[in-house]
């Protein structure tokens, strides 16, 4: 075991390294891992059990490829709700956990003190590369965000989902229609993909037949350039600026249209707040428009079915009764949680849970542990589609960052499952999901599974 | 003891007794009055308890302080009387308070 990285050599910190002292290399220091004979769940799960708090990164992508964090997340919401981590600060620079539910609505709905501001770094653990900032309105602070996420209100505000929904639902019957039975398939490519970029087509007015491209853009925006098969940094930048200039096509065609069309392109080409936006703040809300309305959904779409396939008493009470779509809905969004964090950073010293956060630390809520806090939920860790008081969960946030499209989420899932359970009697998951290598898109990349004949 | 009023943005009427210190977001929730959800759970963090008050109870509801101004700026149909139910409180003095609901919660 010597020539194992010792996981005691780094010097210990107790707070981000400023922006100031961090010294940027690209690509970043290798990062440590746990000496453990191998990677497998298994062995990650044991380690996650024991281990010394101090030394576990639990940004390391494998911890959610392997969908082993949440050991972890149970020790620190009972032993240290508000933790620091310093291991591989050389790469992150150091950041807060935040993991009890409570912990995490004081910071979601503290403004003041909380700032989601692109140049302290933005919304992710990991900070935005600092010579590609992407200003976006949920990486603002207020106003600005308050006049930018206003131009784009509309477009998902209750009334203008009512004249979505009979599209969505063609749309949704025509996907189902299509496919196979007695044979597997990728419910993944096929469904969840398929379902949200149409959906996003039509918010854009994109065209359909290049739909996959919204997919793409959508996949690259948050993939880390360093896990092997995705796009290097350049390669990132470049494909992210192609995007932009795409879009900065319609923009063009749609900006001097006497009225604004219903897009959201002309939307913010139309508004006084958006329409004189610098090109990468263009880009900045594509991306977030995108990844907001793409990512999130196929996961949940994803999740759905698998968490019935893992309760099979919970879907034969579905079956049973269909009236349980709308609480279902969002049980499902809630054991998902497709992004597993939002993260801030902290514009002066503050206490949180009885621990001292300095001017500058990074603090990252773990939704994705707050969904489980059992002091605020109670049987957390169950899928219950009948769940009283369903809705109170945080994977929208909370405060004034909360996600913009969740009543679209919630339509488009819940047309879904109308539609299957109109067709379908049984879907069959026939062997566990691969999972994305990320600790903010908490998601799927396939899952095999099987319509009976 | 408060007995309110809470009118869905189609017409229909619930009136039901909300016990002192309880805020009408839980009021509502609790009794099965539909159309407001309080997905935060009280916070003033999601505002999707946004309801309108009557101009006259003003004095007595009281005005929104500066988080709740912020949530209601991200709600649909805003309007002057605009108040986040759970921010409001039931007690003696609101007894025969009437609320009107928006069309949709955001
Ligand atoms: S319940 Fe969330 S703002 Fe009132």
């Amino acid at each position: 075991m010597a020539t194992q990285p010792s996981l005691g050599a780094e010097a210990p910190i107790s707070h981000t390294v400023s922006r100031e002292d961090y010294e940027y290399v690209w690509p970043l220091p290798p990062r440590r891992r746990p000496p453990l004979k191998d990677y497998s769940a298994e062995s990650l799960r044991e380690y996650l059990a024991t281990a010394p708090l101090d030394e576990v990164d639990i940004a390391d992508p494998m911890y959610w490829e392997t969908d082993t964090h949440w050991t972890f997340f149970k020790r620190l919401r009972d032993e240290a709700p508000v933790h620091f981590t310093g291991v591989n600060a050389n790469r992150h620079r150091g950041y807060w956990s935040v993991t009890r539910w409570a912990d995490i609505m004081a910071v979601d709905t503290n403004h003041q003190i909380f700032s989601s501001d692109a140049h302290l770094g933005g919304i992710t653990l990991f900070d935005m590369d600092q010579d590609f900032i992407m200003p976006m309105f949920i990486a603002m602070d207020q106003p600005k965000h308050d006049v930018q996420r206003k131009a784009v209100n509309p477009i998902v505000s209750g009334s203008n989902l009512q004249a979505f929904e009979a599209l969505i639902r063609s749309r949704t019957q025509e996907v189902l229609d299509g496919l196979p039975r007695g044979e597997e398939f990728d419910w993944v490519d096929r469904v969840s993909i398929e379902l949200t970029s149409r959906m996003l087509a039509t918010l854009f007015d994109f065209p359909q037949e290049h739909r996959r491209k919204l997919t793409w853009w959508s996949d690259i925006a948050t993939a880390d350039p360093e896990v092997p098969g995705n796009l290097q940094k350049e390669e990132r930048q470049a494909a992210l600026l192609g995007m932009l200039q795409e879009f900065m096509g319609l923009w063009n065609d749609r900006v001097n249209d006497p009225e604004p069309k219903g897009d959201l392109i002309s939307m913010l080409a139309h508004n006084p707040a958006t329409r004189n936006m610098p090109p990468m703040e263009f880009m900045g809300n594509l991306v977030l428009l995108i990844v907001g309305g793409n990512d999130t959904t196929r996961n949940s779409i994803t999740g759905g079915l698998k968490f019935l396939n893992d309760n099979p008493a919970e879907y034969a009470k579905l079956r049973a009764n269909h009236g349980l779509i709308e609480p279902m809905v969002s049980e499902i969004i809630r054991y998902q949680t497709p992004l597993a964090h939002m993260r801030r950073t902290a514009l002066e010293d503050t206490i949180l849970g009885g621990q001292h956060i300095a001017k500058g630390d990074k603090v990252v809520m773990w939704y994705a542990s707050g969904n489980r806090d059992e002091r605020a939920i109670e049987n957390p860790d169950a899928f219950i589609i009948d769940r009283p008081r369903a809705r109170q969960h945080m994977s929208f946030g909370f405060g004034i960052h909360r996600c913009v499209g969740n009543r679209l989420a919630e339509l488009q899932l819940k047309i879904l499952w109308e539609e299957i359970l109109a067709r379908f009697d049984n879907i069959e998951v026939v062997s566990e999901p691969e999972r994305v290598p990320s600790a903010f898109v908490k998601g799927y990349k396939s899952l095999m599974v099987r319509i009976p004949a | 003891m408060a007995r309110i009023t809470y009118v869905e943005f189609n017409g229909t009427a619930h009136s039901v007794e909300v016990a002192n210190g309880v805020s009408l977001m839980e009021g509502a929730i609790s009794n099965g009055v539909p159309g407001i959800d309080g997905d935060c759970g009280g916070n003033a963090a999601c505002a999707t308890c946004h309801v309108y008050v009557d101009g006259a109870w003003t004095g007595k509801t009281g005005t929104p302080n500066e988080m709740e101004d912020a949530m209601l700026d991200l709600a649909d149909g805003k309007r002057d009387n605009s108040r986040l139910a759970c921010q409001i409180l039931a007690s003696d003095d609101l007894d025969g308070l009437v609320i009107e609901m928006p069309e949709t919660q955001h």
